[in-house]
């Protein structure tokens, strides 16, 4: 009926198009598992069930709360409403300091509590990381 | 104060100049027969009044002239004079009129080097060109200007922020917009070629020398950057799929595609849609890097204090460009009919043309990742990042046909090759290498399965480009050595890997740390003035059971803007880097430490740089061979 060559072409975009959709799918599904969900230390205290999703916590550092220890540091992330007791041992950025903003990734322990596996480093004491600002604007 | 009135005034002049260029291209595109030389003359007065400004912006910032408020928020009377002249394209101001400067010098030299070409074609591109360089003109003289006053006049800069204090990071801006600016001339070029039915092999020959240009620029700018981020933000690590790294890492892709595109139109004379979409996509790209850096809309590690209207003024124009590419694109290109037949599947266009898909695939992951949170950000006000992992899972199991298609395609002969006699090799070195790699992993690695053949598929791209530098010695040695670095770049970056080692601990000063693999000891901790920033230097000793070593990071107590920086003390040998950064934390006597191990960190450079070398090599060939 049709001749062979347009058969293979056929056949040539059918393949291209199911590449197309599976590689689309699997973008989508992988973005899905992976992205990090941004939250603030109110927005915690409000959240119905506690996801076992790594997210990032953002604010600024409660003024006398940073805690050394040899294997930690602990300080409390507040964005003067509620605050979040955070534990950490990793490498702490440069400007982490106290009354400074923050962003902090890992773990929710519970509604209290938040275990980071990353502290994020800022290069300009200045710049405040967009989503910190936002929160912040939002109390 | 003169000097940025110089600056400012031969930017206006130099605006004003690009009318003459287009009344001489538009009268001369329609009557003679050659290329009005007044074309050529006005734009080389175009680039030295650019220069001219550009230096000014230079003077400014060498005498520290702060009634100039670029000067004023970016350098300090202390600065050393090396930084006080990189800090002139360490800011959104200078480094625009850096763009604008490489826009022109260009086209400039474009025009001297295409005497053999169309004259049609030369003064189109010549047109197109200028609509960029006036977009950029307009967007300095209006929304950046680097020459605004202050007044009164203040005694003492901001200074510029330390961690940009250092040489690489201050050739890495010029670098990499070589590297994007150069894609300007591909745009350009393009658009007038399509306008004229001009693309042809002649013109592939002449278009890749641009193409290679750029990409050996983005290559070394990229590498520039990627070492800087290694030794200076203190991480250890060259690649962190950070948006601002994606934002470069994008039209390197493109550029790659668009470069073996050219090289098969070249040869055969097809794939001219494919080159005309990536020359454009490649400018686009960099366009958007520019504006996604300089806009504040990335929320990246990197992000400096910006600010987000300019950044509307830079996306307006870009959708001006991409209308007017894709009405030229539409209206001019017709494709013709024998492309799509004359492909046969065992040939060297065959396998160029699956790792191009393959390129657009990773592109697109790229660019999925960096534009969806700022996407969703917009219509849901949800705030979101994209991680490592995204790119890891999506990216590395398509690396394979990917080494193995660039490893077996130079191999393969244009139009078609069908008989695989004298081709066995290709089976033995298969196996061998996938062997080899059985054997690595499943004595030192997890995750056997993925790791061996991604390590198999590397090694084989690794013996086959070898084989290729005995056998065939000088023929296609350029692209071979790009291929082999490539090959090394994997290897090194899956090694690199699989075999760090790192300890992050909090240490007082006497005390030590202790783990089956290392001890580390904090002797003892000095204070340093310098002229501009007081230095506290650790001195530690490490023990890793075959070698001490002394290792001494320093923190950074800069006066001018205010900041700590720690800067990391590395040990590189050969084989594997050694790396320890120590952090301080507000009142407290814990230092925080962090010692890394870091296999074949060298070789990760290395392997980029023969990468690089391999493009300028091509684009030598002729002159060398």
């Amino acid at each position: 009926m049709y001749g062979r060559k347009v058969k293979l072409r056929f056949f040539f975009i059918l393949l291209i198009i199911s590449v197309l959709v599976l590689s689309v799918f699997l973008v989508l599904k992988s973005l899905e598992e992976n992205v990090v969900y941004f939250k603030s230390p109110s927005e915690i205290k409000v959240v119905g069930e506690l996801n076992t999703k790594k997210i990032r916590i953002g604010g600024m550092v409660k003024k006398g709360s940073i805690n050394m220890s040899t294997d930690e540091v602990n300080f409390i992330i507040t964005d003067f409403k509620n605050e979040i007791n955070v534990t950490y041992s990793g490498l702490v950025p440069n400007l982490f300091s106290e009354g400074k903003g923050v962003v902090a990734e890992g773990f929710l322990k519970d509604r209290n509590f938040f275990e980071a596996s990353k502290i994020l480093a800022k290069h300009d004491e200045n710049y405040m990381p967009p989503e910190v600002k936002a929160a912040l604007e939002k109390k | 104060m003169i000097y940025s009135s110089i600056g400012y005034y031969s930017l206006i002049f130099g605006l004003c100049v690009s009318l003459p260029i287009f009344f001489f291209a538009i009268k001369n595109f329609k009557n003679d027969e050659i290329l009005d030389s007044k074309i050529i003359g006005f734009s080389f007065i175009q680039l030295i009044l650019v220069v001219v400004s550009f230096l000014g912006l230079i003077i400014s910032f060498v005498i520290s002239d702060f009634s100039n408020e670029t000067v004023y928020n970016n350098s300090h009377t202390t600065k050393p004079l090396f930084y006080k002249i990189s800090g002139t394209w360490g800011n959104h101001e200078g480094s625009l009129l850096l763009w604008l400067l490489v826009l022109s010098l260009f086209i400039f030299i474009f025009l001297l080097k295409s005497k053999k070409l169309l004259k049609n074609y030369r003064i189109l591109t010549v047109l197109f060109q200028q609509v960029i360089i006036i977009g950029f003109f307009i967007f300095l003289l209006d929304s950046s200007n680097p020459f605004n006053h202050v007044f009164p006049t203040p005694t003492e800069g901001l200074g510029l922020n330390p961690i940009l204090q250092d040489p690489a990071l201050a050739i890495h801006p010029p670098m990499l917009y070589l590297g994007y600016v150069g894609s300007s001339i591909i745009f350009s070029s393009v658009l007038a070629a399509t306008s004229l039915n001009y693309i042809s092999n002649t013109w592939a020959t002449h278009i890749k020398q641009w193409v290679l240009i750029s990409w050996i620029f983005l290559t070394l700018g990229i590498l520039l950057g990627s070492i800087w981020a290694y030794y200076e933000l203190g991480w250890g690590g060259f690649w962190f799929w950070d948006p601002v790294e994606n934002v470069s890492l994008m039209p390197w892709l493109a550029l790659t595609t668009l470069l073996h595109c050219v090289l098969v139109l070249e040869k055969r004379s097809v794939l001219k849609s494919w080159v005309i979409i990536l020359s454009i996509t490649t400018f686009t790209l960099s366009m958007c890097g520019t504006f996604l850096v300089r806009s504040g809309i990335l929320n990246s590690v990197h992000t400096f204090a910006n600010d987000p209207e300019r950044g509307l003024f830079i996306l307006s124009f870009l959708f001006v460009l991409i209308f007017i590419s894709l009405f030229v694109f539409f209206v001019f290109h017709k494709s013709d009919k024998e492309e799509i037949i004359s492909f046969s599947l065992f040939s060297k266009e065959t396998s160029i043309l699956i790792n191009n898909w393959l390129m657009m695939y990773f592109l697109s992951v790229v660019l999925i990742g960096t534009v969806y949170p700022i996407f969703l950000d917009v219509i849901s006000s949800e705030q979101i990042s994209v991680g490592p992992p995204f790119y890891h899972k999506l990216i590395i199991p398509f690396l394979i046909p990917f080494l193995i298609f660039m490893a077996v395609g130079p191999q393969l002969r244009w139009i078609k090759s069908t008989t695989l006699e004298g081709k066995k090799y290709l089976i033995f070195f298969l196996i061998v290498s996938f062997v080899i790699s059985f054997l690595i992993i499943k004595n030192f690695g997890n995750n056997l399965l993925i790791n061996t053949v991604l390590i198999g598929s590397a090694l084989y791209l690794f013996f086959i480009t070898v084989r290729d530098f005995f056998k065939k010695r000088l023929q296609s040695f350029s692209q071979n050595l790009a291929h082999f670095g490539f090959s090394l770049l994997i290897l090194s970056i899956l090694f690199n890997n699989i075999f760090s080692n790192e300890v992050i601990t909090n240490l007082k000063v006497g005390e030590s740390f202790k783990n089956d693999n290392f001890t580390i000891e904090f002797n003892d901790l000095r204070k340093f003035e310098e002229s501009n920033y007081i230095s506290f230097k650790g001195y530690f000793l490490i023990d890793d059971n075959n070698s001490l070593e002394k290792l001494e990071p320093e923190l950074r107590v800069y006066n001018q803007p205010n900041i700590i920086t720690s800067e990391a003390d590395i040990k590189i040998t050969f084989l594997s880097d050694k790396f320890i950064t120590m952090n301080t934390v507000q009142n407290e006597e814990y230092f925080n430490i962090r010692y890394q191990v870091k296999p074949f960190m060298l070789w990760i450079w290395i392997s980029v740089l023969l990468i690089a070398v391999g493009g300028f090599m091509s684009l030598f060939k002729r002159k060398i061979l």
